[in-house]
């Protein structure tokens, strides 16, 4: 470094590092997180403008309280069956991720990721939204599929990559599409997803169609060039779309503090857009299908794009191939103030006399014996590594529309190498 | 070319109701060259308009666009300025349909002037094909004529699979014959510069013969086929010039019967030498007409530094460098 002149008298300056409060072995202590009292957060009508949202996204909306009632005027009023048939997705997710988390530990698939304690982000979320708005989810919304019916049997074809496999297993584990739910193909580059979101929703308004999209992205992706562009492009147009970060407070071993978050909130951002923003405890079902009807409504009606930020906490390592005590404190998920969503709405079907523990035992049975059964069904169609899977011309297939004259030489390689591997056997099987 | 390009933007938008233009500065103003002028007061704002200046917001909200329906034609203003899209491009474009076998395309065609011999200096001169031409699942394409740059816009644009489309800016108004001191010629001298009316199209993935000769095979695209073509002529040189026109798909089997006919191959591209799309082409004339060649391949290209600006005829591939490679193949 050049040498610069001395006893100018100035202090030295220093750089900040972020640094989470607790590390491996801490006592974790969350009581500086100011949660707010449910239902005091007031609920602006859908088409304030922008800036009215500020109150909003620094506090957090929220609607069940320690007491397991509704209060307040986010109180989205859901009927008993509505709430039974989230807590039965809350089930079925929960479920699911347990079966395939054990699935990855057995073998039968290389990569598996849970969404343990973010299901209402996704669950709660998808059920306020109609079902063919258009979502663009990043890897942790499988609640998203469940809400809207996709098959299971279909999501553990992918995770095996088997022949049963909708695309032919040529992506990793969990990075699902179905164009017939609605939920955009999942792509492994972080947030690229909230751009195309806002596109697909300002196609939706130059075609003068009433649908609206939604895009999913982590609270670390927020800080993707990506996520600046959704922004900017989605206030530009006015975009019919809505863009929830999910803050649950890590990103792999990096809290959010590596985002941003030691001095402001996510949703806070909104306001520098132009966009609406709400701050929601993402743990509260009630809470997060209430923001996202508020901005489904907001976009629906032309009145712009929203901002949600759903404050939860990711419960279990972000990976299968990653072990939080290496970097984190082991108290945190029970000290979490937040709780668990889970929990949160048995206890609130409960209080309404609308529910009981042995309802929800069986309830949860009967999820744990429907994935085993369709994970077994699915196993028929192979598990990872064990043959069954797609023909191998496909592999050389949709890359283009048509195949150009370089694949169908390598194409041809593949089987001539096939053909020498294992003689006499069908070289495209 | 620039009126060639705006017709075939103006026949697109009549014929497909789901055809958008957008980029930076090309609704109102009518686009930094004219391409897209008089198409925002035609076909209205919500058709052709203005965006932020944001590259990869600009390819990643035409993949969204493309997810829907539509049918997406995003303008980057230059090719130097396409890299903050690259991930858009190549992560997501580029792979849409494989991994979600076929459930979303990108059916869009991302149009950019690219290319030197304008004193563009580092940032308005670059001509990175070869970044593209490796990526799976993406299509590239050069014109070298108003006649072939309306067909293979139109042919791009209806194309299913992302297409990037490079405009030479260099012979946007006029042919280059690599005589940079000596007036330039308009178009309308050319004999590709008729362009007919309406809709027409020129498929991809087919080489043009520029001019038919037995002494050498020339493989070019963009400036650099007028480029070649000049020395070629001034030279006396009998060559098979061939107007790649499209680098992927690629018309192997052109390039294959022109080198096997005259054995001898120049491969000849403004962009940096090494890597570039030119090291492809010598590689597949190699291992293709390995027994039909008299002679080393040559590759004539720009010099492996950044794009200079005072210095830019020194750098420019022109007909010194292009004629010391003729030479050396004809003295084989």
């Amino acid at each position: 470094m050049a040498d610069r002149p001395e006893g100018q008298n100035k202090p030295r300056l220093a750089l900040h590092v972020p640094e989470p409060k607790f590390r491996p072995g801490d006592k974790a202590d969350f009581s500086h997180i100011d949660i707010g009292e449910p239902g005091k957060m007031p609920r602006p009508d859908e088409a304030c403008e922008a800036k009215d949202t500020l109150p909003l996204c620094y506090d957090l909306i929220r609607v069940l309280g320690d007491d397991d009632k509704a209060h307040g005027p986010w109180n989205p009023k859901l009927d008993p069956d509505t709430l039974r048939t989230m807590l039965q997705h809350f089930s079925t997710v929960r479920a699911f991720d347990e079966r395939m988390f054990r699935g990855q530990r057995q073998g039968k698939t290389s990569f598996y990721m849970k969404c343990t304690g973010e299901e209402a982000t996704s669950i709660s979320a998808a059920m306020a939204l109609a079902s063919d708005d258009m979502v663009f989810p990043s890897y942790r919304q499988q609640g998203v599929l469940i809400a809207r019916g996709y098959p299971l049997l279909e999501m553990i074809n992918q995770i095996y990559s088997n022949k049963g496999d909708k695309l032919k297993g040529r992506q990793l584990p969990i990075m699902y599409s179905s164009r017939d739910h609605s939920f955009f193909s999942i792509s492994g580059n972080l947030a690229t997803q909230t751009p195309q979101a806002v596109g697909w929703a300002m196609a939706s308004a130059i075609k003068g169609d009433s649908r609206i999209a939604a895009t999913w992205v982590g609270e670390g992706s927020t800080a993707e060039g990506d996520f600046h562009s959704a922004c900017t492009f989605a206030t530009v147009y006015n975009a019919p779309v809505i863009l929830n970060v999910i803050n649950n407070q890590w990103a792999i071993s990096s809290f959010s503090g590596f985002a941003g978050a030691e001095r402001t909130t996510f949703a806070a951002r909104a306001l520098g857009y132009g966009l609406a923003g709400l701050r929601v405890d993402g743990n509260d079902p009630l809470a997060v299908y209430a923001a996202e009807q508020w901005a489904a409504n907001r976009a629906r009606a032309n009145a712009g794009p929203t901002l949600i930020e759903h404050f939860t906490y990711r419960a279990e390592g972000h990976s299968t191939s990653d072990d939080p005590s290496g970097y984190r404190s082991a108290q945190e998920r029970e000290e979490w103030p937040l709780g668990d969503p889970v929990t949160r709405l048995k206890d609130h079907l409960i209080a309404l006399g609308e529910w009981d523990e042995d309802r929800q035992a069986a309830m949860d049975k009967e999820a744990a014996e429907h994935v085993k059964a369709t994970t077994k069904e699915a196993e028929k169609n192979g598990i990872l590594g064990h043959g069954l899977h797609h023909p191998f011309r496909t592999m050389f297939q949709d890359v283009y529309e048509d195949l150009p004259w370089h694949l169908e030489e390598q194409a041809a390689q593949a089987k001539r190498e096939r053909e020498i591997k294992w003689p006499g056997e069908e070289p495209w099987s | 070319m620039i009126e060639a390009i705006n017709e075939a933007l103006d026949v697109m938008m009549a014929r497909d109701p789901d055809v958008i233009v957008m980029g930076e500065d090309v609704g109102y103003f009518g686009g930094v060259f004219r391409c897209t002028a008089g198409l925002q007061e035609k076909h209205g704002k919500t058709r052709v308009f203005d965006t932020p200046i944001s590259e990869c917001g600009i390819i990643g909200v035409a993949v969204g666009m493309g997810a829907y329906g539509l049918r997406p034609v995003p303008e980057i203003q230059f090719a130097d300025y396409i890299y903050p899209g690259l991930d858009q491009l190549i992560s997501e474009a580029a792979r849409l349909r494989y991994r979600s076998a076929c459930d979303y395309i990108a059916p869009m065609t991302v149009r950019s002037p690219f290319g030197g011999g304008i004193f563009g200096g580092q940032t308005h001169s670059q001509s990175p094909e070869a970044i593209f031409t490796h990526v799976a699942g993406l299509k590239t394409v050069i014109p070298a004529t108003p006649y072939d740059a309306k067909g293979l816009l139109i042919s791009a644009i209806e194309d299913n699979d992302p297409v990037i489309f490079f405009e030479p800016k260099r012979i946007y108004n006029g042919p280059f014959s690599g005589y940079y001191d000596k007036p330039v010629e308009p178009w309308k001298k050319h004999r590709d510069s008729v362009v007919p009316e309406g809709y027409y199209k020129i498929p991809l993935g087919k080489a043009r013969t520029v001019t038919e000769g037995e002494q050498i095979t020339v493989l070019a695209y963009g400036t650099m086929v007028h480029v070649a073509e000049a020395v070629c002529a001034e030279k006396g040189v009998e060559a098979d010039i061939l107007d790649l026109r499209t680098m992927m798909p690629l018309d192997i089997e052109a390039i294959e019967a022109s080198v096997k006919k005259t054995g001898k191959c120049m491969i000849v591209h403004e962009a940096t030498r090494t890597s570039g799309f030119g090291a492809e082409l010598s590689a597949l004339v190699q291992e293709r007409c390995f027994y039909h060649l008299e002679a080393p391949i040559e590759r004539v290209t720009g010099f492996d530094t950044p794009y200079p600006h005072s210095l830019e005829w020194a750098y420019f591939p022109g007909p010194v460098r292009l004629g010391e490679a003729i030479d050396r193949l004809l003295s084989e």
